[in-house]
This record gives C-alpha cells, sequence and structure tokens, in this order.
C-alpha cells in the first residue's frame, strides 16, 4: 500500500539503480522478495536475464559476461551467499573481476520462516569476513546506492553487495 | 588419447577458428599453457566447477565471438545445473567439450562417478542439450570441434609433467579480455 505517490516501490527503486548504472546482464536464483525486480530485469530487452540452477553458476556466468564487456548484476537471497563464497573469493576477488549483487536478506527483524534464520543471522559477518563492500539502502534511497555500489565495484574490481532486508521490501 | 593430446588439439582448432577459449582449473589449464598459450585463452585458477559457466556468461555476452570450454568430468559433475542452463540459452557460439578421464586428475586420480559408469552425454541430454555426443579419439574430437553444445570426450588417465602458469591473475585477465573485445576476425 503506497497511498503516498512520492513513496518509491522498493522493486522499482533497485532496478532503477541497476538503468542508472548501466547494468546489461543479470543471472538470477529467485527469492519472494524479488519477484518484482526478476519480472522488471527479464521483461527489459537492453538486460540479458539468465535465471541460474544455483548462485555459484551465476557468479562464474558473469564474470564471463563481464570479460566479455557485459556489466553484470546477481540477483538472489542472502542464503545463496553461502552458495557462492568460494567463487566470489577464488574467482572474482583472485582475479579482480567486478559483480553487482542484489542480496534479498531474509532471517533479518520479522521473519517468519525459521529456516532462514541462520544464514540471515550470519550473512553480515560472512560479507565483512570476505571484505565485500556493503550498502543497506532505504527504498528512497537505493536507486542511487545501486548505482554506487555499481560503480565501485567497477572502480576496485571486485563484488560489492546491496542487502536488502523484510523492512525494505515493505517500503520502509 | 592423452588428455594434453585432446588440449593440443582443442587449441589448434580454437586458434583456426579464432575462438576464445576457457579452460577448467589445474592441470588441464597448465597443460593447455604449456602446449599452446595464446591472448584467446582464459585459465580459471580457482572456482572449480565454474568454466562452463564462465564460457556460457560471455558466449551470451559476446554473440559474435565463437567461444570453446575445456572442462572435466570432475568439474561438470560439480556444477550440473550448467547442463540445463546451456539448453536453456543454447547459444550457437558455444562449445562446451568434456574432457572425461575418470577421475580427480589435478588431485591424485581420485575416481569420479564417471568412472562408475555415470554417463554425462545422457545428463546432457536429459538437462536438454539434443547434439549432446561423447566421442573416443581425435577424429571424432576434431569433428566435434566445428560444432556447438557439449561433447564428451574420452581421454587417458594422467597429467603431462608441465610447470605452473607463470603469468599473475591479473596478467591473464587483461590479455584475455581484451583479445575477447577484439571483433571476430571473419567479420
Amino acid at each position: 500500500m503506497y497511498h503516498n505517490q512520492s513513496v518509491m516501490n522498493p522493486s522499482t527503486a533497485v532496478y532503477r539503480g541497476m538503468k542508472r548504472a548501466g547494468i546489461d546482464f543479470a543471472a538470477s536464483v529467485p527469492c519472494v522478495n524479488l519477484q518484482q525486480l526478476l519480472a522488471l530485469a527479464g521483461g527489459d530487452p537492453a538486460i540479458i536475464h539468465v535465471p541460474v540452477t544455483r548462485e555459484e553458476e551465476g557468479v562464474g556466468l558473469c564474470a564471463g559476461a563481464w570479460m566479455g564487456g557485459r556489466r553484470p548484476a546477481l540477483l538472489m537471497q542472502n542464503s545463496g551467499l553461502g552458495n557462492c563464497i568460494n567463487a566470489l573469493a577464488s574467482l572474482d576477488q583472485l582475479f579482480g573481476i567486478p559483480l553487482l549483487m542484489i542480496i534479498s536478506h531474509r532471517g533479518s527483524a520479522g521473519e517468519p520462516m525459521v529456516g532462514q534464520m541462520p544464514m540471515g543471522r550470519l550473512t553480515a559477518g560472512l560479507l565483512d569476513t570476505m571484505e565485500i563492500a556493503s550498502f543497506s539502502p532505504t527504498p528512497s534511497e537505493a536507486e542511487e546506492t545501486v548505482e554506487r555500489a555499481w560503480c565501485l565495484a567497477a572502480k576496485e574490481g571486485k563484488p560489492v553487495a546491496v542487502l536488502l532486508d523484510l523492512e525494505f521490501w515493505r517500503g520502509k | 588419447m592423452r588428455r594434453i593430446e585432446a588440449i593440443a588439439l582443442a587449441a589448434g582448432t580454437a586458434e583456426a577458428q579464432d575462438a576464445l577459449l576457457v579452460c577448467n582449473i589445474g592441470f588441464p589449464s597448465r597443460e593447455l599453457f604449456a602446449v599452446n598459450d595464446r591472448v584467446g585463452n582464459f585459465y580459471m585458477l580457482g572456482s572449480m566447477g565454474l568454466a562452463s559457466s564462465i564460457g556460457l556468461g560471455l558466449a551470451l555476452a559476446r554473440p559474435g565471438r565463437r567461444v570453446i570450454v575445456l572442462d572435466g568430468d570432475g568439474s561438470v559433475l560439480m556444477n550440473l545445473g550448467t547442463l540445463a542452463t546451456i539448453a536453456h540459452r543454447a547459444p550457437k557460439n558455444y562449445l562446451l567439450a568434456i574432457l572425461d578421464n575418470c577421475c580427480y586428475g589435478s588431485t591424485g586420480s581420485q575416481s569420479t562417478c564417471t568412472h562408475l559408469g555415470t554417463d554425462l552425454e545422457k545428463i546432457a541430454k536429459g538437462a536438454g542439450v539434443a547434439g549432446a555426443r561423447t566421442v573416443t579419439d581425435a577424429e571424432g574430437f576434431s569433428r566435434a570441434l566445428q560444432d556447438d553444445g557439449v561433447v564428451v570426450m574420452k581421454v587417458e588417465v594422467g597429467n603431462a609433467d608441465v610447470p605452473v602458469i607463470d603469468l599473475s591473475p591479473q596478467q591473464l585477465l587483461s590479455r584475455f579480455v581484451k583479445a575477447a573485445s577484439m571483433p571476430p576476425v571473419n567479420e
């Protein structure tokens, strides 16, 4: 419910940030909170969108796409971060390959699913341990933040995360 | 056929086709570097399992360039989902060549499931890669290297006595990205 027209839909804000950053390649594994964003990216003829079977596969695809001149983003749930840690380290960080990660952060405050809690609690620490810069904007900040996150990834040749919790997807 | 001979055959073909070549981690990359190093080769140093995915991303990003991936049975078994994604996208400029020696050759030749009968051609077909096939000799592999899709090439167990790659990851990447940005020779 967005009674105030000036309040940005969270998915639209992230999508606009991706467009501002020039993202033209996206690999994804779905999350319920990503459904609108996946539809926006999937329906955009300027973005090659590849649904993958596992997040780690997406890291590989995005690395190859970047080598081919594209600006890649990986859209996933934080549970998938655990599935791609080795690839983020021994592919992207080792070679210096940029990647924008748009991560739905489940297991944060208000999470109804007990299975999401362990990775929910560990996600920020995992990113910190891996020295991956992470941004957590509000919906009104998201467009600018997503663009800034890509710029940092491209400038420094490394993966950067935008971590979006349950409150974000509720529009707060 | 020895794996290094299959690698030399693929590398020579890639060179003749002006194709970009993405190579699996471990001894396969070292063997490729020893027999036919060129700037159009990408040597995957970590991220076991992802050579096929890197090559697919590259092929989708650069539809005008041919991309060949040299992968292994152990690595493909680690990332079987890649076969479904390859089948779904099926770029005409992409060939995944799986050099199947039925073992983890870089870690002491421990058996993989292909040694026990797991059939990667059938798995690829089940994933939707209709043209997937298995070849066992130079002639069959040479023909397959002209094609797209997935080929399983059966090779002997064993690594060649080749040195480690003496270029840094940054050097390997920057020269490859430069090569990948070139327009196709034939256009």
